[in-house]
């Protein structure tokens, strides 16, 4: 099953890696981590995807918390938070299907940044799921270029809220 | 960070951090990258400094000297190779839970990272290995970092730090002498408050018919004997250890079964079998000890550990109390009736009758466990006693009773040759009025032998007991019984001649062959408080039992009895 862990840590140099070098030493495989500076420059925040029983990410969470430069660790529910990714796609495009590419860029919220004769270059934020589909659907297109930043994740202030 | 103090150098302030905490000993070896701190140390009154022959023989001294005292160990080492040799004993005081502070120098900040002479990235290589690390880029956070480390590596579950300082930062100027607020937060190194229901927890003791508490290594570090003795007699309940516990409750005592696990005592792992409570207490159901889901089939379980990333780690557990286990055991120890336990004790005493540790003495050759029970008797058990790794390792564990804590210093964890020379030379340091042995083997010896000089430099009265029988002993006892007696470069086709090498670092030593020799080598060996070496030869074929193969659990315990059915 999957889990997006929230993770406050101090920013300064290595803690990154010892965050990460946690997870390979110990086994556990990161789906996708992406870390941001918070509004207090002292402080990141990082967001961790990974696949585990409740076992593993037991685990996880003592295991992070044990580092001196972890501050608070959260296991977000999916329905009680926001998660989200951003992807940057490029793909290849005809004359002849122009017009079919550029209706499923509406039909999905996509911003298109760049058009040439032969190619698009898109953004799309959603969640991992609607981000998957995206790439599948240009995919028969073909694609040129994928850049994803993995998942954000922040919890509902109201925890009731869906 | 104000402060009005007059500036000094980021040397001046490390020496004077040292001062500040208590530390009056350290173990280091001097470099280009660390000598302004080295500079400093030079006008220090209160720290003395052991100049060892070898970097990993500074490190495995400040553990010999930390797991002895209880006190935090400090080693030191220039940037680059100096810094690299500690890399096997942070390993291994991380896994054993040691404290330990080493400082290691770094080439200037301005050349960080250019491949610069002696350069290595000893922040990014030791952070698996310890608890906590840090490269130190400003002078003036200097004292923070000091603060921290030592706080982080004393407190909780213990472990080892290591501050990296470049050499422009130890001479730089700085006023800030008092970190005026730490960034960690206080729970990694303040006491933790007992979570958990200690009622609850002695309940479930009460109800035991055959309770059984395993002690750890986190008894030793939590100073916990006396409360486990209590705990113990009250509940009228047997004690086994672990390696890492041996020592935390007396061996010698009517309710010690002794060690369990791989070379424990048949009855101790026949113990667990047959109980139907365990209470762990400070260890971490490693897995020479409990190697499946259903270790202690029969019992329920109940776990007492600092950290709590150890519970349901390995084994799950019935009942969990997350604290010291000095305080954990003070709360629990008012709920706990002293149920009539006769039938268990007596079917303890029993197991204890019809399955001793045993080894076959005829013969003229001497036998390590005759040797190891002589030395026993003749320090009254009251000697600190350092191990290698391998047969004599765990010949000493099950053979040297152990009543106090912080007397037997072993690699546990990690298993480090070459580990027990250095260890006894730290102990020595930390404990100059107890007898110190070091037991080894021929070869664990040749890991940190140079240490020798070490002894020498410092006239030292360390006693090394070398049993040698021209083998990796432990290797070719695997090799005999599960490689078809394949000894794949087990046996030394050289060894030098020890008794001369001892005598060439003014060691006093000699070596001894016969059973008949047994009596005058004790003598010889601890007749006063000198350093001396023994030589021991012992057969090759000796070996360990009882013994649970690798990858086997309790059921599968083969005692000496049972040798010729393992070999048929
Ligand atoms: C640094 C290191 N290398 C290798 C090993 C693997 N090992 C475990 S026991 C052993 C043999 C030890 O031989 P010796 O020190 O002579 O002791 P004996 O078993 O003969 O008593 C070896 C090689 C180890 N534990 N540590």
């Amino acid at each position: 099953m999957k889990h997006t862990l929230s993770i406050l840590v101090n920013n300064h140099p290595g803690v990154m890696s010892h965050v990460s070098g946690l997870f390979t030493r110990r086994g556990y495989n990161i789906d996708s981590i992406a870390v941001g500076v918070t509004d207090n420059p002292e402080v990141s925040s990082m967001t961790i995807v990974l696949n585990g029983d409740d076992f593993v990410v037991g685990q996880v969470k003592n295991q992070l918390l044990k580092l001196p430069d972890v501050l608070r660790v959260q296991d977000m529910a999916y329905a009680s938070s926001v998660q989200r990714e951003l992807v940057l796609v490029s793909f290849s495009i005809s004359e002849n299907n122009r017009s079919e590419a550029l209706t499923i860029c509406n039909g999905f919220d996509v911003k298109i940044l760049e058009m040439t004769e032969d190619s698009l270059l898109i953004e799309f934020s959603g969640n991992s799921r609607q981000v998957s589909n995206i790439i599948a659907v240009l995919k028969p297109f073909g694609i040129r270029e994928i850049s994803r930043t993995g998942q954000i994740a922040i919890a509902y202030r109201n925890q009731n809220a869906v | 960070m104000t402060s009005t103090t007059e500036a000094i150098t980021g040397g001046r302030l490390m020496v004077e951090l040292l001062e500040e905490a208590g530390v009056e000993i350290v173990f280091g070896y001097p470099g280009g990258a660390i000598l302004p701190f080295y500079d400093e140390l030079y006008h220090s009154k209160k720290i003395k400094h052991i100049l060892v022959r070898h970097e990993q023989g500074a490190i495995h001294m400040a553990e010999g000297y930390a797991r002895s005292t209880g006190k935090l160990g400090v080693c030191i080492a220039t940037s680059g190779p100096g810094a690299t040799n500690l890399i096997t004993g942070l390993t291994d005081a991380k896994m054993d839970s040691i404290p330990i502070l080493a400082i290691t120098g770094q080439v200037s900040t301005d050349a960080i990272g250019t491949d610069a002479f002696q350069e290595a990235d000893i922040f990014g290589i030791t952070i698996p290995i310890t608890k906590y690390n840090a490269l130190i880029k400003k002078a003036d956070d200097l004292a923070r970092h000091f603060e921290e480390a030592i706080k982080i590596a004393m407190g909780g579950r213990p472990g080892p730090v290591l501050l990296d300082f470049p050499k422009d930062v130890q001479l730089e100027k700085t006023s800030v002498r008092k970190a005026s607020a730490l960034k960690i937060a206080p729970h990694h190194y303040e006491r933790p408050k007992v979570k958990g229901d200690p009622q609850e927890f002695a309940d479930a003791l009460n109800q035991a018919k055959r309770p059984l508490l395993y002690v750890g290594g986190g008894a030793i570090n939590s100073f916990a004997s006396a409360e486990i003795k209590a705990l113990a007699e009250k509940a009228n309940a047997p004690v086994t250890t672990t390696l890492m516990g041996l020592g935390a409750f007396p061996g010698t005592h009517t309710l010690s079964v002794g060690m369990l696990g791989m070379h424990g005592t048949a009855y101790a792992n026949k113990a667990v079998l047959e109980c139907d409570y365990i209470l762990n207490l400070g260890a971490r159901f490693d897995d020479r000890v409990a190697k499946y889901q259903d270790f202690a089939p029969n019992a329920v379980r109940a776990h007492v550990d600092i950290d709590a990333a150890e519970f349901n780690k390995r084994i799950n557990v019935d009942h969990i109390l997350h604290g010291d286990l000095k305080d954990a055991i003070r709360e629990i120890l008012p709920f706990v009736k002293g149920g009539d336990r006769t039938g268990w004790i007596s079917r303890i005493q029993t197991l204890k009758q019809n399955h001793p540790l045993d080894y076959d003495n005829s013969g003229e050759s001497i036998k390590p466990q005759d040797f190891l029970n002589r030395v026993y008797t003749k320090t009254k058990g009251e000697a600190i006693v350092s191990t290698d790794v391998g047969q004599h390792q765990m010949w000493a564990a099950q053979y040297y009773l152990f009543d106090k804590p912080n007397t037997w210093l072993t690699s546990g964890g990690l298993g480090t040759m070459g580990f027990g020379l250095p260890a006894a030379i730290g102990a020595k340091f930390g404990n100059p009025d107890k007898t110190v042995i070091c037991v080894t083997g021929d070869g664990s010896f040749q890991m940190c032998i140079q240490e020798l000089a070490t002894i020498a430099q410092s006239k030292l009265g360390v006693k090394i007991l070398l049993f040698n029988n021209n083998f990796l002993g432990m290797v070719r006892q695997w090799q005999e019984l599960f490689y078809e007696e394949r000894f794949s470069e087990s046996q030394w086709s050289y060894n030098p001649n020890f008794v001369k090498l001892a005598e060439a670092y003014d060691i006093p030593a000699m070596r001894i062959e016969k059973k008949s020799e047994i009596d005058k080598g004790v003598e010889f060996f601890l007749k006063d408080s000198g350093s001396a070496l023994i030589e021991v030869m012992i057969p090759a074929e000796e070996k360990v039992f009882p013994m649970i193969p690798a990858g086997k659990s309790q059921q599968d315990l083969i005692e000496f009895k049972d040798l010729g059915k393992l070999k048929k």
